[in-house]
C-alpha cells in the first residue's frame, strides 16, 4: 500500500483510470437512464414518476459509501499515516455532498406526486438531511486546517465519528415507523420487478464510475496543488 | 506492539465505542422518532379527543366509500390488529388505494372516528409494472419475475 505512498507512482495509475472511469461509467449512465426512461414500463401504482428510481437510489447509495469512504481513509490517516488517505478523503468529500444533495431533491420531486408532500420529517429523509449537513461541517473544517494537501487530524477524526449517521440512516425505516418505504433491495434479494432492476443496476454502476472518476480528478488536483505550493517556496527562498 | 497498531487499534476502538453510542440513542428515541401511530398504538394510548395525532398504517381493502360531494373520503386503517375508521375532505394522493399504506394528521372525534386534516400515502416497497396490474398484488416476485419473461 506504501508503494503509492509515492504520488509520481500513483499518478501514473490515477490518469488512465480516470478516463476510463469517466467513459465507461458515462456511457453505463447514458444507456440505463435511456432504458429507464424511454423504455422500461411505468408503474402500477406509481406511474412514470417511478422513473426518478433510477437517479435516486444510486446517487442516494453513493452519498453513503462516499462518507463511508471518508470514515475508512480517515482510519487509515490516523493508524498508517498514509500520506494519500488524508488527499483522498478530502477529494470525496465535494462530491459526496452534491450526490446528497441530489439524492434529496430526486427523493423530493418523487415525494410530491407520491406521498402527496414535497417534504416530511420522518427518520429517514431527516437522517439523510443530516448527512448532507455533515457533509457540509466536513469540507469547511477540511479547508479551514488542510495540511499539506489533506486534512488535519482533527478533521479526520470527524470523519470517523461522523460516520454514526451512516447505519442509522439504513435502519431508520426499521426501527421507526417512517413514511419512507423499507429497503427494497437487501442481500436476500429484491423486491423491484426486473423490469425496473436491471436498468437501475447498470445506473447504479455507472454513477459508481462516474464518482471515482471524479474523487481521481479531485485527488490528481490537490497534489497538484501540493506541488505548486512547494515550487513556490522554493522558489521564494532561492 | 507497534505504534502503527497501537493507533490502528485505537481508531478502531473509537468507532465502534461512537457507533454503538450512536446506535443505542437512536434505538432509545425509538418511540419519539416515530413518524406516526399505528391504530394498535391508538388502543393502546388512548388519545385524548381532539388532540392531534398523526395516523399511520394500511387502507383496508373495500374500506373506501367516497361521499356524494365528490371530495369527502371514508375509509378504516388498520395494522393488522387494530381497526381505525377515518375520514378525510379534500383531494387524495395517487397512491392513496385500497391494500396501500396511508399517514393522515388529524384527531380522534368524541365517538372514535379519526378526522384527518392533510393524508399522505405511503409506498411499500414493491415496484410492480402496470402490465402486471391485478395479477399479483402482494408483490411475489418469484411469480412476477416468470410473468415478465
Amino acid at each position: 500500500m506504501h508503494a503509492y505512498a509515492n504520488p509520481t507512482r500513483f499518478l501514473s495509475l490515477a490518469r488512465p483510470l480516470t478516463l476510463w472511469f469517466l467513459i465507461l461509467g458515462l456511457a453505463l449512465i447514458t444507456i440505463g437512464s435511456a432504458y429507464g426512461l424511454f423504455y422500461a414500463p411505468a408503474d402500477r401504482l406509481m406511474g412514470d414518476s417511478v422513473r426518478i428510481l433510477y437517479i435516486h437510489v444510486p446517487t442516494v447509495w453513493l452519498a453513503m459509501g462516499g462518507w463511508t469512504a471518508i470514515a475508512i481513509a480517515s482510519i487509515v490517516q490516523i493508524a498508517w499515516r498514509h500520506p494519500l488517505a488524508a488527499v483522498a478523503a478530502r477529494a470525496v468529500a465535494v462530491p459526496g455532498a452534491l450526490f446528497t444533495a441530489l439524492g434529496l431533491i430526486t427523493g423530493s420531486i418523487w415525494a410530491r406526486p407520491t406521498w402527496g408532500t414535497w417534504w416530511v420529517w420522518d427518520g429517514r429523509v431527516t437522517s439523510v438531511l443530516v448527512l448532507f449537513f455533515l457533509y457540509l461541517a466536513y469540507i469547511a473544517l477540511a479547508f479551514a486546517s488542510s495540511e499539506k494537501g489533506g486534512v488535519s487530524r482533527v478533521t479526520a477524526i470527524f470523519g470517523i465519528v461522523g460516520a454514526i449517521n451512516i447505519p442509522i440512516i439504513n435502519r431508520s425505516v426499521v426501527w421507526w415507523n417512517s413514511l419512507h418505504q423499507p429497503a427494497s433491495i437487501t442481500v436476500g434479494g429484491s423486491s423491484i420487478d426486473s423490469a425496473f432492476l436491471w436498468p437501475l443496476l447498470v445506473n447504479v454502476i455507472g454513477f459508481s464510475l462516474l464518482f471515482g472518476a471524479i474523487v481521481l480528478m479531485r485527488m490528481r488536483g490537490i497534489l497538484a496543488e501540493t506541488k505548486v505550493e512547494a515550487r513556490l517556496k522554493r522558489m521564494a527562498a532561492e | 506492539m507497534k505504534a502503527k497498531h497501537q493507533r490502528l487499534a485505537l481508531a478502531v476502538l473509537a468507532l465502534v465505542a461512537l457507533v454503538g453510542a450512536g446506535l443505542l440513542a437512536a434505538f432509545a428515541l425509538q418511540d419519539q422518532a416515530n413518524y406516526f401511530y399505528t391504530p394498535s398504538d391508538i388502543v393502546e394510548k388512548q388519545p385524548e379527543v381532539g388532540q392531534a395525532i398523526r395516523l399511520g398504517g394500511m387502507v383496508q381493502k373495500g374500506s373506501i366509500q367516497r361521499a356524494d360531494d365528490g371530495v369527502t373520503v371514508t375509509f378504516t386503517v388498520h395494522d393488522g390488529a387494530s381497526f381505525q375508521p377515518a375520514t378525510y375532505t379534500g383531494i387524495t394522493p395517487d397512491l392513496f388505494v385500497e391494500g396501500s399504506g396511508v399517514v393522515a394528521d388529524g384527531k380522534l372525534t368524541a365517538d372514535g372516528l379519526f378526522v384527518a386534516d392533510t393524508l399522505l400515502a405511503k409506498h411499500d416497497e414493491n415496484y410492480i409494472p402496470r402490465e402486471l396490474e391485478g395479477i399479483d398484488m402482494t408483490g411475489n416476485m418469484t411469480r412476477t419475475d416468470t410473468l415478465v419473461e
